[in-house]
């Protein structure tokens, strides 16, 4: 009876704690769904055609954004360019060839720690490297290479974690096959991990279309009459427009600033929506 | 009988310091039987991974002495291994197959190659299957993922996936540990057929085992050999008294 009797308070204890957690778990969950909702409600009457697929027209307060869509996406294009080979590469060495010594490990600490660098030293060194010193101007290139940096620490670091999730015995049988290691990471490891890589890749891309510090000094521009014409021209984009129409253009119709959030909001949870699928569909047919 | 691997004063030592093997000469019979068997962390599996330097990637610090092999010292760092790993093929104790189709898992080893060849691959996944005692449970499924076989159904597809690289040796590291009796018999009864065209070594998963498959046997304590004989010698009259201990389940 006695027994019966605690044991019934201590389910009763983590039924509490349960829905403590539930109640926690929305509470924090609250603001963004807050967010995202408010932006929507606000932002969602300045949609139509004309607003993504036109020119900005008098003074950006009428018309639409397409300079700015066309820039975000050349820029994040750009970034994926230069930083999905050279952040899968080196992820793909650091889990798979490189010796597990004092050089290996501050080389993943150092990456790990970039990933925590504030997005406008970024700016900054961009500016310095390849604005100035490589002369590639305020341009896309220069702000893909830019954001290319911001990007490479997290592709690197969730590249190595995927392929480090892959049991080994797959890597011995392949090796006792007769594989060479290259054939064992493009047959098996690579493939198998490819889910969680995408994943990163997309992550990393997502917060490089939504950053504006990293670009403000390296390849944005406040207004452009055109469409950029070459990698070298400087670029409108959503983020820096949001910007600058939040702050530096007076009589700016609020419509058409939610709206411009909400279509990088669009893009980005897009882009989000994306990796989830990707991952959920490798999940199911994962066979380990 | 001809030795097909002769293994020479081989002492092998982990990263950790602890000696493996030591000082272990066992001459490997063609087309037979050879068991490995003895107490866990006797060093059987270590000198399996060695035949094939499979070791290679585990943090083996020192190898010692000679293992050769077609008349080469496999142990010499210019030794081709990935033609070493195809003539020496390896069953491992958990069924492994790979995140492939069944027909895929059979001609991994030949795609590795760069055989393209589609009659000449259809051909040999038929003929290792066969030979692997698996054709007939899964000839209308080898487009299905390797995973979806039974465990039984598995370790033979692993067996398979070794024969259609057309070994010269197989090595099987307990492979019956997770079976049923079944498939545990199916397995012991293929080896009586494969030794014919190739030379087998089994690490087995009990005495019994050891004592119903051995053309010859080798007893394993704590990375020494303390004995090697033709099987029927060894398990009826064993020299040694750990031998005899361990045969009668006497030991430890
Ligand atoms: N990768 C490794 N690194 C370090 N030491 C190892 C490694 N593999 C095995 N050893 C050690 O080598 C010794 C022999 O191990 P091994 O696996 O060869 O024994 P075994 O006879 O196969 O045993 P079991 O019957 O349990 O499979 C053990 O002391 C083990 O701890
Ligand atoms: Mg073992």
């Amino acid at each position: 009876m006695e027994n019966s009797d605690a044991a019934r308070t201590s389910r009763r204890n983590a039924l509490l704690g349960v829905n403590l957690l539930r109640l926690i778990t929305l509470l924090t969950a609250l603001p963004v769904i807050g967010v995202i909702v408010y932006i929507i409600v606000r932002g969602a009457p300045a949609l139509s055609w004309e607003f993504i697929s036109a020119m900005p027209r008098e003074g950006m307060r009428a018309g639409g954004i397409l300079p700015a869509i066309m820039g975000t996406f050349y820029l994040t294009l750009g970034t994926a360019v230069f930083s999905v080979p050279l952040g899968v590469a080196a992820g793909i060495y650091i889990a798979e060839y490189a010796p597990d010594n004092r050089a290996t490990r501050l080389v993943r600490i150092a990456i790990i720690n970039l990933a925590g660098i504030p997005s406008v030293v970024y700016g900054l060194f961009g500016l310095g490297l390849f604005v100035l010193f490589l002369k590639f101007g305020t341009s896309i290139l220069a702000a893909s290479l830019t954001l290319s940096i911001m990007t490479l620490p997290v592709i690197i670091s969730t590249t190595e974690e995927a392929l480090r999730q892959v049991p080994n015995a797959f890597r011995v049988v392949s090796t006792s096959l007769g594989a060479t290691r290259w054939q064992t990471i493009k047959r098996i490891t690579l493939p198998q991990a490819l889910p969680g890589v995408i994943t990163g890749v997309i992550l990393g891309l997502e917060r490089a279309a939504g950053e504006t510090a990293p670009i403000m000094f390296t390849g944005a521009a406040f207004f452009l009459p055109l469409l950029p014409q070459s990698p070298l021209d400087a670029t409108m984009a959503l983020p820096y427009h949001i910007f600058v129409i939040s702050t530096s253009v007076p009589g700016m119709p609020v419509e058409i600033q939610y709206g411009t959030v909400l279509v990088l909001l669009i893009f980005v949870l897009g882009m989000n929506v994306i990796a989830t699928l990707i991952r959920n569909r490798a999940r199911a047919r994962r066979q380990w | 009988m001809s030795a097909k691997i002769s293994v020479q004063n081989l002492t092998l030592m982990y990263s950790d310091g602890v000696e493996s093997l030591q000082n272990v000469s066992i001459d490997i019979i063609a087309n037979a039987v050879n068991v490995l068997f003895g107490p866990a962390g006797g060093g059987k599996s270590t000198l399996l991974r060695a035949l094939n330097r499979l070791n290679d990637l585990a943090d083996v610090d020192t190898a010692q002495g000679k293992i050769v092999f077609n008349e080469q010292n496999i142990l010499d760092p210019a030794t081709d291994v990935i033609e070493l790993r195809r003539k020496v093929g390896m069953v491992f104790s958990r069924p492994a197959p790979l995140p492939l189709s069944v027909y895929e898992n059979v001609i991994y080893g030949l795609r590795l190659m760069g055989e393209r060849n589609k009659s000449l691959l259809d051909e040999r996944v038929e003929q290792s299957l066969r030979q692997a005692v698996l054709w007939d449970e899964v000839y209308d499924r080898l487009n299905d993922p390797g995973t979806s076989l039974s465990g039984g159904q598995q370790q033979r597809l692993c067996i398979a996936r070794v024969l259609a690289l057309e070994p010269e040796v197989i090595m099987l590291d307990e492979p019956t540990s997770a079976l049923d009796p079944v498939s545990t018999a199916k397995i012991e009864g293929m080896l009586a057929t494969l030794k014919e065209r190739l030379t087998i070594i089994l690490v087995p998963h009990n005495v019994q085992q050891a004592a119903r498959t051995a053309d010859y046997a080798g007893f394993f304590l704590q990375g020494r050999l303390v004995e090697y004989a033709p099987g029927k010698e060894l398990f009826l009259k064993p020299r040694e008294k750990e031998t005899q201990d361990y045969v009668t389940g006497r030991f430890g």
